[in-house]
């Protein structure tokens, strides 16, 4: 179904990825940095070798929300485990606050693991310690006294508001109120990183909200580098401003999210976007499309707006300042790291000639258009 | 009934009693942590040792599937060397231990085993060493499952408590085969099997009372 689309993609000379200021600090000193780091799964009696992760380089700037997206298997989990060692690579360096967590021992990334906060997708809440328990488990393994442990936990409860949850047990609570503890328990021993394992992934869309919504607050307000890996869209872009796309073990493409997904794009960013608002083809082209064009067909176009230049009316400039006839035949407006985005799908009756000039005048007014194909 | 047979019914049951106490909690006091460790000394577990793990594993099953009586006979010597004697109701003590550390060990696993290792996992990321993990994580956890494990082992040693007539532990299955079967006094053996059945019951109905306690995982009703 995407065929027609991957095949034109190479055709597309004109590629306007606008340039966007990044919401978070670039490279220097950044939270996480992998540095060419691999992971292979020895082959057991039934399996052969698996390579999870290849040659990886990731940066996960410092106060940022990053996100990893990718489909099950592409890798993200063991990923994620590489950061606090919870899975030690093959080769390469993991550095978290500058120092190489794949090097340390046993005893000493406990030291670690205690500054890095970890949410999982079913919460791993402890059945058998209430809600305050469960928050206090992390204080009390890094041998915190009791006193200290009540001061701390009774605002952390406040501040994922479920204080009235206090003395309830996991299995009086709703999912998101599980994951709301299991918030409240990653930042206990306030951590300097939060790593999220698919966090809103067992949860309804009202709830990956406003789970989403609290993660952004965290960011925010404690300052907090936040680590998510995820293979839901609409998580990456409502609260990552960084993201990097994983698949086959391999990073295919990372950057400030709105880039990401709005510039050129890689094939596996296009399927996990296909939920975004405008990247599938209605059904009424996709059957009639050509790669070719014949004799008075029609080009079908693909025009992504993105931020400022949302408002202008290009394409009626198109009719009005080079006379081609512009048809809109499907497109939606969406929003990516809080700022908008919209994407058109239109045809044009005109030869090649026209074509370029037209493309070539949506480039210069900050418009990326690619051809999808033809159709009579 | 005769005072007489009354007062050895009460003698038995507090035999029956003593034996199953002393060996269920020295039993349990070997078992629990031999089970903790099966569990957790697997290739790329907790402690990892795959190889004690398998012999004491090998150890467990050749102790388990040995029928109860042949063991009270083949360990003699070994009960002489502890107990001193070979013959009555302390002695009779040893081999109904030994017969217990594998059996508490074998369920005190499976009820570890049962714990979600996402548990454990999140245990690590916090940074928990593998003596927190056990006892804060997999212990606490698993207590439900204990609590059946253990109630199921005595509920198991009152009825090997019966066979350890044969080295002359006496005890209520003693009493039983002696009076009710060899001297022809079915009334007795009635009696006798009427009292296991109320011991199993109370004992099974608090353990199930204990476990259900222990067990967070249920919405309280």
């Amino acid at each position: 179904m995407n065929m027609a689309i991957v095949t034109n993609r190479a055709k597309s000379p004109i590629n306007v990825a606008a340039n966007d200021e990044p919401a978070v600090q670039k490279t220097a000193n950044p939270m996480v940095a992998f540095e060419g780091v691999s992971k292979r799964f020895a082959a057991g009696r039934t399996s052969a070798e698996v390579v999870a992760l290849a040659n990886i380089d990731l940066v996960v700037p410092r106060g940022s929300v990053t996100g990893i997206i990718g489909r099950s298997g592409a890798g993200k989990s063991t990923l994620i485990r590489l950061v606090n060692g919870l899975e030690k690579p093959s080769s390469g360096h993991v550095l978290v606050d500058g120092v190489d967590v794949a090097g340390l021992d046993e005893k000493s990334l406990r030291a670690v693991r205690r500054s890095i906060g970890m949410i999982f997708q079913h919460f791993n809440l402890l059945s058998s310690r209430t809600a305050f328990d469960n928050i206090a488990l992390p204080l009390e393994i890094a041998g915190v006294d009791k006193q200290s442990i009540e001061k701390r936990v009774t605002p952390l409860l406040e501040l994922v508001g479920l204080s009235d949850k206090r003395d309830r047990y996991p299995a009086e609570l709703s999912g998101g109120q599980k994951q709301r503890i299991g918030i409240a328990r990653a930042l206990a021993t306030e951590p300097k990183l939060l790593l999220s394992d698919e966090a809103t992934s067992a949860l309804d869309p009202e709830t990956t909200r406003s789970i989403l919504a609290l993660l952004k607050q965290i960011n925010r307000e404690l300052g907090l580098t936040v680590l998510l890996i995820t293979h839901e869209m609409e998580v990456v872009k409502t609260i990552a401003d960084h993201v990097a796309v994983i698949d086959g073990g391999r990073i295919v493409e990372q950057g400030p999210t709105f880039d990401v997904f709005t510039g050129h794009i890689h094939e596996t960013t296009r399927a996990l976007l296909g939920g975004l608002a405008g990247m599938r083809l209605p059904e009424f082209l996709t059957s009639r499309i050509s790669e070719r064009p014949e004799a008075g067909s029609r080009t079908i176009l693909r025009v992504v707006f993105k931020g400022e230049n949302a408002t202008e009316p290009m394409l009626a400039r198109l009719g009005s300042d080079l006379g081609i006839e512009v048809n809109i035949l499907a497109g939606a407006v969406d929003e990516i790291a809080g700022r908008p985005f919209g994407m058109l799908v239109v045809s044009l009756r005109a030869d090649e000639v026209k074509i370029v000039e037209a493309r070539q005048f949506l480039a210069d007014h900050g418009l990326s258009s690619e051809v999808v194909g033809y159709v009579r | 009934m005769s005072a007489d047979i009354l007062a050895l019914l009460l003698k038995a049951t507090g035999q029956t009693l003593y034996m199953v106490a002393v060996a269920g909690l020295i039993g349990s006091l070997f078992g629990i942590p031999l089970g903790v460790f099966l569990a957790t000394s697997g290739r790329g577990e907790l402690f990892p040792a795959p190889w004690v793990n398998k012999v004491l594993g090998a150890v467990v099953n050749a102790t388990r599937s040995t029928p109860f009586i042949i063991l009270v006979v083949a360990i003699i010597p070994f009960t002489r060397l502890v107990a001193g004697t070979s013959i009555g109701t302390t002695a009779a003590i040893v081999p109904l231990t030994i017969a217990t550390i594998p059996f508490v060990a074998r369920l005190v696993e499976t009820a570890i085993r049962e714990v979600d290792p996402g548990l454990t996992e999140a245990a690590r990321a916090m940074g928990a060493s593998p003596i927190q993990i056990v006892f804060k994580v997999l212990l606490a956890e698993a207590r439900p499952g204990i609590a059946s494990a253990l109630t199921l082992t005595i509920v198991s040693l009152i009825g090997y408590a019966a066979m350890v007539g044969a080295i002359g532990g006496g005890g209520l299955g003693d009493l039983g085969i002696r009076y009710g079967y060899q001297r022809f006094m079915p009334d007795v053996m009635a009696i006798v099997v009427l009292v296991l059945i109320v011991l199993v019951q109370l004992v099974q109905s608090a353990g199930d009372r204990l476990a259900r306690k222990f067990d967070k995982r249920i919405r309280p009703r």
